[in-house]
């Protein structure tokens, strides 16, 4: 398979393009809103042609750790699910995290907490970034806003866990798995022979072979060795930060309000800006795409000459921690505009925030 | 070119099929194409919505609060999305079981009898096709020859034999409201 045009659904996107970069296996259980991922790669029957296994588990808490074991095999493998679905799977991400293992999770999240409903959400923002599972440790959290980025971002999750060793996620939302739109899906890559896994992977358990063994564990008895595993950890959090924050600035030169938002919630505050810009007032936008490795230098900079900044998410004020924690002036007016447990907002509501609380704040 | 479009109606009526050979023609056409369903437990029964984008630049948002074509095929969806068409815009309405019509006199309204035309096509599965049909005699959203290749290419071959009778509910749809 070349490179190809195609019509399809963000959740579509991330199956071809898992098949495409050459996985392993990929171990889920269904939940709306994000279905299609293990509907697409039951139709596409990658085990036929590349040799993928595609596996139904029994539920979220075996998925993860189906690609914990095969992570530890030094294999290309994910899982997705949807908000509730990631809680449970908690535990398997802190144990893979402790192993240091490449492996890719994504999140099609939807309204929480609890059960909630089916419908687009960004309520996850603080479990993916801040922890989630126990102990000291981050995902690098790649936040895509269209079914492009659904497909790009599969490839470039691997592709950081791979180098970092470290899992990676994918924190999409109902919106961008469920919406169709063009897509390049890329070229087909051929999965790795075992030799190149022994390559790539030294540290993988792969069948012991004139070397020594590789265990795969968590689990330190002496803390002194602990910490020193855990300053480890710290290390390469320190290098992904320098390495791999990545943002989308948009209409930022000399805008008087700045709005920040993520994954396909900037896209309706791209809609905003237009409407703004009609009206005469001069918006710019900051798309942290790592969540985390959040840009704080980029949101820091962008917001030094502004009157206002407002965050736009679909939570109660999640991400605003983080933008209050870049712009480290008291004076700034740092406002948030959110709709919870599965109401979508729109381009004007964004307008009309925006002016209630900067242009007209008695209104 | 920028068309920005609304199709609401009961579940079951093809509203998201109809959507999505809009915008798989609007991807033959080169166009850059958004196709946003209400996805929750209206495909369960009740109403179901969808906004097709269809534009010549990159696309925003997949969420809009006005539309310049708003397509409604029921009661309900009338009451909702009639305040969403933008000033000037359009409004297509089929009249089948309508009791409170629209008021708005700031937009252009066509009723339309897309039930009826297509009871006497003989199938009452070419309903959303005529629907089309009537959009896109009001508005040149694609071209009519790129919704028969949007179909050639998307229908599986078993399907292919009903190309002419959804060619034929276009046609009707665009007779439906032409001058």
């Amino acid at each position: 398979m070349s490179e190809e045009v195609r019509l399809m659904k963000g959740n579509e996107a991330l199956a071809h393009a898992a098949i495409r970069y050459g996985c392993d296996g990929y171990f889920g259980y269904p939940i709306t809103p994000q279905s299609e991922v293990l509907e697409t790669l039951e139709s596409e029957m990658p085990w036929e042609t590349t040799g993928m296994v595609v596996l139904q588990a029994e539920s979220e808490v075996a998925s993860i750790n189906m690609v914990y074991a095969g992570a530890a095999a030094g294999k290309c493998v994910f899982t997705s699910s949807s908000s509730p679905g990631i809680s449970l799977m908690q535990e398997g991400i802190s144990f893979i995290a402790g192993c240091q293992l490449p492996a890719l999770i994504i999140n099609v999240m939807r309204g929480g907490p609890g059960l909630g409903t089916i419908q687009p959400s960004q309520a996850d923002y603080f479990q993916a970034t801040k922890g989630g599972g126990h102990g000291d440790y981050h995902l690098i959290v790649l936040a895509p806003s269209s079914v492009q980025e659904m497909c790009d971002f599969v490839g470039l999750g691997w592709d950081l866990a791979f180098k970092y060793r470290t899992p990676a996620m994918i924190l999409a939302d109902g919106i961008v798995g469920q919406m169709m739109e063009k897509v390049v899906l890329p070229p087909q890559r051929p999965r790795r022979t075992d030799e190149e896994v022994r390559k790539q992977c030294p540290w993988a358990v792969t069948g012991k072979k004139n070397r020594e063994r590789n265990v795969i564990t968590s689990l330190e008895l002496d803390s002194a060795e602990m910490e020193i595993l855990n300053e480890k950890f710290q290390e390469t959090y320190r290098e992904i930060e320098k390495n791999e924050v990545r943002y989308e600035a948009y209409n930022i030169d000399n805008c008087d309000y700045l709005l920040v938002a993520f994954g396909s919630i900037a896209r309706i505050c791209k809609k905003a800006i237009e409407l703004a810009a009609e009206q005469g007032i001069k918006v710019g936008l900051i798309r942290p795409i790592t969540l985390w490795p959040f840009p704080y230098e980029a949101v820091a900079a962008a917001a030094s000459n502004v009157k206002g900044v407002l965050v736009v998410e679909l939570n109660a004020g999640q991400m605003i921690e983080d933008v209050r924690q870049a712009i480290n002036d008291k004076a700034m007016p740092i406002r948030h505009y959110g709709r919870l447990g599965g109401i979508v907002l729109t381009p004007d509501e964004i307008l009309d925030s925006l002016k209630n609380n900067f242009l007209n704040p008695e209104a | 070119m920028k068309a920005e479009i609304i199709i609401a109606g009961f579940g079951g009526q093809g509203v998201l099929s109809l959507g999505k050979i809009l915008a798989y023609s609007g991807l033959l056409e080169d166009k850059e194409v958004t196709w946003m369903p209400a996805y929750g437990p209206e495909q369960r029964g009740g109403t179901a919505n969808v906004t097709v984008i269809l534009s010549d630049e990159p696309i925003s948002s997949p969420i809009l609060n006005a539309f310049d074509m708003v397509v409604v095929l029921n009661q309900q969806s009338l009451d909702k999305f009639e305040s969403k068409v933008k000033p000037g815009g359009i409004l297509v309405y089929d009249n089948y079981g309508i009791h409170t019509p629209p008021t708005r006199t700031d937009i252009k309204v066509h009723k339309i009898e897309a039930m009826e035309a297509t009871m006497e096509l003989g199938s009452s599965k070419a309903f959303n096709m005529v629907v089309l049909g009537a959009m896109l005699g009001l508005m040149p959203i694609v071209k009519k020859e790129t919704i028969g290749k949007t179909l050639k290419k998307t229908l599986p071959e078993r399907h292919h034999h009903l190309i002419p009778l959804n060619e034929q509910a276009i046609e009707k749809g665009m007779s439906l409201v032409a001058d």
